[in-house]
């Protein structure tokens, strides 16, 4: 055996103790006394596993699927420089044609799934200015998605306003939360920004939790309306509640769509670049002459206007909202999109959102331990794609215009 | 006109005084170099000058107006630019966009603008463009436009400083050690570049080690040492200057 294939085996060995180690506490101790077969039976089943798994790597690192892996390789090769080929808006015409015609083919369920993908999509896509664009972190996004949520929540039950004039109004309700949260942690960077922006997103949801007269608490409101239009009916123009959820579904397709034009176009503009100048370094950023604290806070407010957007669909789509769709983890989970997906990259974004939603509900016979492959699958992307999916690439080509 | 007037300026940092009763001007036209042993307190008057250090006695003025209190983007914005002694460019972003971020404070198109791409926000974007490139050409970075910062070799990575800090359309700009690390050759040709910014009527205000360099192109020298101004004249008369040779320049000269 050579000294690198005795240091994998070597680690092996520590790691499986370790393993072990870990599980059996978890399956071993029982109110009953100590056990040890339970947890040893699984434990060398994933032993046997990891060593299987072992010996083909290192039979493959030794070239002996050479013949298999060369011509595969090759094909890729040669699909994706055909992709590259590809003009940018051909393949986004044929991504946004599949999108369109993607519920004629389908049913209620994949509705479902894509309706709350495209959700996240926005919501993601709201985060990465913040995140990705202008390099602040953000645990408590989920926040201005509340916030949207109750403004139309509010505004749609007591006083019958329509979605559509919402959608503006609770935007705005959320550029001005974003603000309001945004002021205070201008002059603050790294951990202590985490820390404060994890607080702020708890205090809104704690407020809407206990401001009973208003929210109605944990209880939740009931009754929004979906959003309407007016359809011909034979020769009269007449108002319909556009609740079905292919009707929904083109309704967030047209939102999420927006989103995308917006932030590309904003990525290529005088403020994206300032945004991520204050990613780069931010002291430099102000004394090449960025005005910091507004572009920052710009930047909050802007997250916010998309978390607004895609909150006031939700509440319209639910027609019930309570607090309980804005706790840390939605926060955490939207944060997850953008780092697995790329930070700053728009497509990276969306696959990081897809992967996300679309997985777990794939993977639903494994509910049990969907927690569980959710974190190994985090840490081996941390660790083999650090910078995500699809990272985002800005070689020469950013600020051409190649629309 | 766009004199640049600092006037008994003191900074301390906790029990340390860096900057003691520092007063000198840059003069329209002028090339004044700032020299002194390390840790003179050269870079400190460049923060203080930029504002991102605050002084605790005495004033900075520019164009007559005091500086005090103004935040360092709207100094730059009257005229006011700089490099730093330790590159601080945007890694990530290419040479272009570094110097398009330059164009923030000379232009306005704003959020609104750039999602509907307003023919006004399209006509500014092309003109930051125009003036990036040519601010990249006048550096002699043209074939490096779509490079990321990080990629660029450390004499272009020094260069593309400077033109970042013209991109700013600045009256006065202040060069911290900008031959630092290069190479004879190279540090020539930065002389020259420094005398054709001189001629597009930039004020200049540089801190150089390199004794050729100073010698060679500045109009004036101030010399510091333990945050005090130890001499301040032409170069000649700074190369005889008894304190200046003891304090710094010694055997370098002679
Ligand atoms: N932010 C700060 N806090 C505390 N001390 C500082 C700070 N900035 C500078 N100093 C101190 O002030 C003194 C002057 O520093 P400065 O960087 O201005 O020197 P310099 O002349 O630029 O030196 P060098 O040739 O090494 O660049 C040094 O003793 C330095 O340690
Ligand atoms: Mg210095």
């Amino acid at each position: 055996m050579t000294i690198r294939a005795s240091k994998l085996w070597f680690g092996y060995a520590v790691a499986m103790a370790w393993f072990y180690v870990l599980l059996w506490p978890l399956l071993g101790i029982k109110a009953a006394g100590l056990e040890f077969a339970a947890s040893f039976a699984i434990w060398s089943k994933v032993a046997v596993a990891a060593a299987i798994c072992l010996v083909l790597y290192q039979v493959k690192q030794a070239g002996a699927f050479n013949f298999l892996t060369k011509p595969t390789e090759r094909v890729g090769e040669a699909a994706s420089a055909a992709f590259r080929r590809v003009p940018t808006w051909l393949s986004l015409a044929v991504v946004l044609a599949l999108a369109v015609i993607f519920p004629l083919f389908t049913e209620r369920y994949a509705h479902d799934v894509a309706i709350s993908i495209l959700v996240y999509i926005i919501l993601g896509l709201g985060l990465n200015i913040v995140v990705g664009m202008a390099g602040l972190l953000d645990l408590g996004y989920i926040a201005f998605f509340g916030v949207g949520a109750y403004t139309y929540a509010l505004l749609s039950v007591h006083f019958g306003l329509s979605f559509w004039l919402c959608l503006p109004i609770a935007a705005s309700f959320s550029a001005l939360a974003g603000c309001l949260i945004g002021y205070p942690t201008l002059r603050m960077r790294g951990d202590y920004l985490a820390i404060v922006t994890l607080g702020f997103g708890e205090i809104v949801r704690i407020v809407i939790n206990n401001w009973m007269s208003l929210t109605n608490g944990p209880n939740g409101v009931l009754g929004i309306k979906p959003p309407g239009a007016y359809w011909f009916n034979g020769a009269s123009l007449e108002h319909v509640w556009l609740n079905h959820l292919e009707q929904l579904y083109y309704i967030i397709l047209a939102l999420a769509v927006f989103t995308v034009l917006a932030v590309y176009r904003l990525n290529y503009s005088r403020i994206g670049r300032a945004f991520e100048a204050v990613r780069e370094d931010q002291t430099a950023a102000e004394l090449m002459g960025v005005n910091t604290l507004r572009i920052k806070l710009l930047a909050y407010a802007l997250g916010a206007v998309f978390g607004g957007l895609a909150g006031t669909f939700f509440a319209a789509r639910m027609q019930f909202v309570s607090p309980e769709s804005f706790t840390f983890i939605e926060s955490a989970m939207v944060l997850a999109m953008v780092v697995l997906g790329g930070m700053g990259s728009i497509p990276g974004v969306i696959l990081g959102a897809v992967a996300l939603i679309a997985l777990p509900e794939v993977f639903r016979g494994f509910e049990l331990y969907r927690m569980f492959v959710f974190g190994g699958v985090m840490a081996a992307m941390m660790i083999f794609r650090p910078k995500g999916l699809w990272p985002a690439k800005r070689l020469g080509a950013r600020s051409e215009e190649r629309e | 006109m766009a004199t640049l007037e600092l006037s008994e300026i003191s900074v301390r940092f906790g029990g340390l005084q860096a900057l003691t009763d520092v007063s000198f001007r840059v003069r329209e036209g002028d090339i004044v170099g700032l020299i002194g042993p390390n840790g003179a307190g050269k870079t400190t008057v460049f923060n203080v000058i930029t504002g991102v250090y605050q002084t605790s006695a005495g004033q900075v003025s520019y164009d007559g107006k005091p500086l005090r209190s103004l935040r360092p983007h709207k100094i730059l914005a009257l005229g006011v630019a700089r490099t730093f002694q330790n590159i601080r460019l945007f890694q990530n972003m290419t040479a272009l966009e570094n110097v398009m971020v330059a164009q923030h404070c000379r232009t306005r198109a704003g959020v609104l603008g750039a999602i509907l791409r307003s023919p006004a926000q399209k006509r500014e974007e092309a003109v930051i463009r125009e003036k990036s490139l040519q601010a990249l050409d006048f550096m002699g970075l043209g074939a490096f436009a779509g490079e990321l910062a990080s990629n660029m070799a450390y004499g272009l990575q020094r260069r593309l400083e400077i033109a970042r800090a013209l991109a700013t359309e600045p009256k006065t700009i202040l060069l911290d050690e900008p031959a630092a690390g290069l190479n004879p050759a190279e540090s020539r040709e930065l002389m020259h570049t420094i005398g054709r910014i001189s001629e597009r009527g930039v004020n200049i205000l540089m801190v150089e080690h390199d004794m050729k360099v100073v010698m060679g192109i500045c109009r004036h020298i101030v010399v510091l040492d333990h945050g005090v101004m130890i001499a301040e004249g032409k170069p000649e008369e700074i190369q005889r200057d008894p304190r200046v040779i003891e304090a710094y320049l010694g055997n370098e000269l002679n």
